[in-house]
C-alpha cells in the first residue's frame, strides 16, 4: 500500500525533472506555473483537508508573498532571492496569523466568509492605497538574483533554472507537510476535523492548534505567490482576488480534499482543463463548470481517490475473511 | 469522610425557563465510586457537562482541588485531570482504535516535542495507548478502524480514551448503555479495578451495576437532589421510591 504510493509519487517527480528535455519553452513555463499552483494547492490542504477549515480566502496570503516580492525589488537593481523569499513567507505568515487570531474562533459557513471578508480587505488595500500601487500593481525591471557572498548557484532568468528551483521547492513543501501530517501537531489537527468537540474534551487546545495551522499555512501560501511574483516579473490586486480563492479550492475539489497528492494532481488537472478548454471556445469556463460538476458526482473523493478506491475494494475484501 | 477532591456549590443550569440541573451540592472523592441515579430527564447528564465544561453553569460553582474552576473551558478541565466519557459515543471514527487512545493520550504530551518527531515514535505515548486499550478489553482491536468496531466495543473504546489520558477524576456517563451481558460485566470489573485509584461519578442506568460498584449513590430529580447516601439508604428510602413509582425498582435491586 505504501509501495504503490511511493511509485506514484516517485515516477510523477521523474516525470517533473525529466520533463526540461522534452518540453519546449512554453511548455517548460507552463509547468513552472502549474508547480507553483501545487505549492499554494498543498497550503490550502493543510487547512482544508487535514484541519477542516474551510477557507475561501487564502489568495490574500498567496498575494501578499507576491506583493512583498514586488515591494522589496529595487528600482534599478536585482533583489536577493534568498533575502525577499523568506521576507515573503515572514509576511504572510505574519497577515495569516493577524488574520488568524481572529477567524479560528468561528466556524463553518462564518468561517468561509470571515476569511473572504479578510481577503477582500488585503484586496482593496493593495487596490486603492498608494502602497500597493493601485490597480495596475507593480512591474520589477530585474528578476531577482540568487547569489551568496558573489557566487550565484543558479539563473532565475533561465527558464530551466527557475523550473528546477520550482521543483525542488515542491518536493520541499511536500516533503515538510508530510513530515507535519504524521508529527503529533498532524495528527492533533487531523484529530481536530474529525472530531473537534473529543479534542477539547481530551484536554487539546483547539484554538492553538488551528491558529498555528492557519499561519503555516498562510506563510507556504506565500511562498507560492512569491514565485508567481517572481516568474512573471509583476504583481497586480487580482493576485488576492476571490477568484483566486475559488481556483485553489477547485484544484483540491478536483485533486482530492485531505490527501497532498491529490493537491498537486488538482493543481495540474485544473490547468489543464482551462488550457484544453480555452483552446476550444471562448466559453470555456461553462464547459470547466461542467467538468467540475460530473467530477464531484461521479468522483467525490477527487482525482487521487481513483486509486485509493480500488486498492479499499482489495483490502476490505480480505479484511473480512 | 475525606475532603472531596471536585464539588459544587449551587450548582445550576438554565435553559430558558427549565432549569436542567438546580441548585446542586455533590461532593466526589478520591478512591470512591459516587453515581448518579435519577429518571430521565433529571439533569444527570447536564450535571456531568457542567462538571466537564462542556457547558457553562448559570450559577454556581464547581471547585477542583480547592481551585474555583467554574469558567474553566473544557480543554483546560481536562489537562487538570477531569476526564470523561459520553453517552452518545464520541469518537474517532475514521482512525484505528490505537490512534484514537493515542491521541487522547497525546494531549499530556509536552508541546515542545510536537513538529519534529513521528508521532508513533514517542514512547511514553504509545505505552499509555496500549494501556488504556488493554484496561477496557481493546488489547486485540487496536488495529481496527473504530467506525468497523461493534457498538459494545465502540464503548469500551469511550472508555479507552478517557483512560488514555490518566485522569484522576473520572466523570461516566451511562458507560454501559448498549452493552451486552458480557460486556457490562467486563466493565463493571473495570469500574472496580478503577475505583481506589480515582474519584468516580457514574451516571448509569443499570441499577444492578451501580449497587454493585457505587460507595456513594445520589438520586436526582428534576435537576435537584432528592437523597444522597449509601447504596442501603437509598435502598430504603421511601423518598427514593416514590421517585420511581410505576418502575421496577425494588425489583431491579433485589
Amino acid at each position: 500500500m505504501l509501495n504503490r504510493k511511493l511509485i506514484a509519487v516517485g515516477a510523477t517527480l521523474m516525470l517533473l525533472a525529466l520533463f526540461p528535455l522534452a518540453g519546449s519553452g512554453f511548455y517548460i513555463e507552463l509547468v513552472a506555473k502549474v508547480m507553483i499552483l501545487a505549492i499554494f494547492a498543498l497550503s490550502l490542504d493543510l487547512l482544508v483537508g487535514y484541519t477542516g477549515l474551510v477557507s475561501f480566502g487564502h489568495a490574500a496570503y498567496y498575494g501578499i508573498g507576491a506583493y512583498t516580492l514586488g515591494l522589496m525589488a529595487p528600482k534599478y537593481e536585482a533583489a536577493n532571492f534568498w533575502l525577499t523569499l523568506p521576507a515573503a513567507m515572514l509576511a504572510a505568515g505574519i497577515a495569516a496569523f493577524a488574520v488568524g487570531v481572529f477567524v479560528v474562533r468561528v466556524k463553518g459557513v462564518y468561517f468561509i466568509m470571515v476569511t473572504l471578508a479578510f481577503a477582500q480587505m488585503f484586496y482593496f488595500l493593495f487596490h486603492d492605497t498608494k502602497f500597493g500601487r493601485g490597480s495596475d500593481g507593480i512591474s520589477m525591471n530585474f528578476k531577482p538574483i540568487a547569489s551568496i557572498g558573489g557566487f550565484t548557484p543558479f539563473d532565475l532568468s533561465n527558464a530551466t533554472h527557475m523550473y528546477y528551483c520550482v521543483l525542488v521547492l515542491l518536493v520541499a513543501v511536500f516533503l515538510f507537510l508530510s513530515m507535519v501530517l504524521r508529527s503529533p501537531f498532524g495528527r492533533a489537527l487531523q484529530g481536530i476535523r474529525s472530531n473537534e468537540h473529543r479534542m477539547r474534551s481530551l484536554g487539546f487546545p483547539i484554538y492553538r492548534y488551528k491558529l498555528a495551522s492557519f499561519t503555516l499555512a498562510g506563510a507556504l501560501a506565500g511562498l507560492a505567490g512569491y514565485l508567481s511574483a517572481l516568474q512573471f516579473g509583476f504583481v497586480n490586486p487580482e493576485l488576492l482576488s476571490w477568484h483566486q480563492s475559488g481556483n485553489v479550492l477547485l484544484m483540491l475539489i478536483l485533486g482530492g480534499v485531505g490527501s497532498l497528492y491529490g493537491a498537486v494532481v488538482g493543481a495540474f488537472a485544473f490547468v489543464a482543463l482551462t488550457e484544453i478548454f480555452q483552446a476550444l471556445t471562448r466559453h470555456w469556463q461553462l464547459l470547466l463548470g461542467g467538468a467540475i460538476i460530473l467530477l464531484v458526482i461521479f468522483l467525490p473523493g477527487g482525482l487521487a481517490s481513483v486509486a485509493n478506491r480500488f486498492r479499499r475494494t482489495l483490502i476490505g475484501g480480505a479484511d473480512d475473511a | 469522610m475525606p475532603d472531596p477532591i471536585l464539588h459544587t456549590q449551587g450548582l445550576t443550569r438554565r435553559f430558558g425557563g427549565l432549569a436542567a440541573v438546580n441548585g446542586v451540592a455533590i461532593g466526589i472523592e478520591h478512591g470512591r465510586l459516587h453515581a448518579v441515579l435519577g429518571p430521565n430527564g433529571a439533569g444527570k447528564t447536564t450535571l456531568i457537562n457542567l462538571l466537564s465544561g462542556d457547558l457553562d453553569a448559570s450559577s454556581g460553582s464547581v471547585i477542583y482541588k480547592g481551585e474555583d474552576i467554574t469558567r474553566h473551558a473544557a480543554d483546560r478541565r481536562s489537562r487538570l485531570g477531569i476526564g470523561r466519557s459520553y453517552q452518545k459515543t464520541n469518537i474517532f471514527p475514521a482512525f484505528t482504535a490505537f490512534e484514537n487512545c493515542r491521541l487522547a493520550a497525546q494531549s499530556r504530551m509536552p508541546r515542545a516535542l510536537s513538529l519534529i518527531a513521528d508521532a508513533v515514535a514517542f514512547r511514553p505515548v504509545v505505552e499509555l495507548a496500549d494501556g488504556a486499550l488493554e484496561a477496557a478489553g481493546l488489547a486485540r482491536r487496536g488495529g481496527r478502524v473504530a467506525a468497523a468496531l461493534s457498538h459494545g466495543e465502540q464503548r469500551q473504546l469511550e472508555i479507552a480514551m478517557v483512560l488514555a489520558t490518566q485522569p484522576e477524576v473520572l466523570l461516566l456517563d451511562e458507560p454501559l448503555a448498549g452493552m451486552g451481558a458480557e460486556e457490562a460485566a467486563l466493565m463493571v470489573e473495570l469500574l472496580r479495578k478503577l475505583a481506589p485509584r480515582h474519584a468516580i461519578l457514574l451516571v448509569e442506568h443499570d441499577m444492578d451495576a451501580v449497587f454493585a460498584v457505587a460507595d456513594t449513590i445520589t438520586v436526582m430529580v428534576n435537576g435537584q437532589i432528592l437523597e444522597s447516601g449509601p447504596p442501603a439508604q437509598i435502598r430504603a428510602s421511601a423518598a427514593v421510591r416514590d421517585a420511581y413509582l410505576g418502575t421496577d425498582f425494588t425489583g431491579a435491586v433485589a
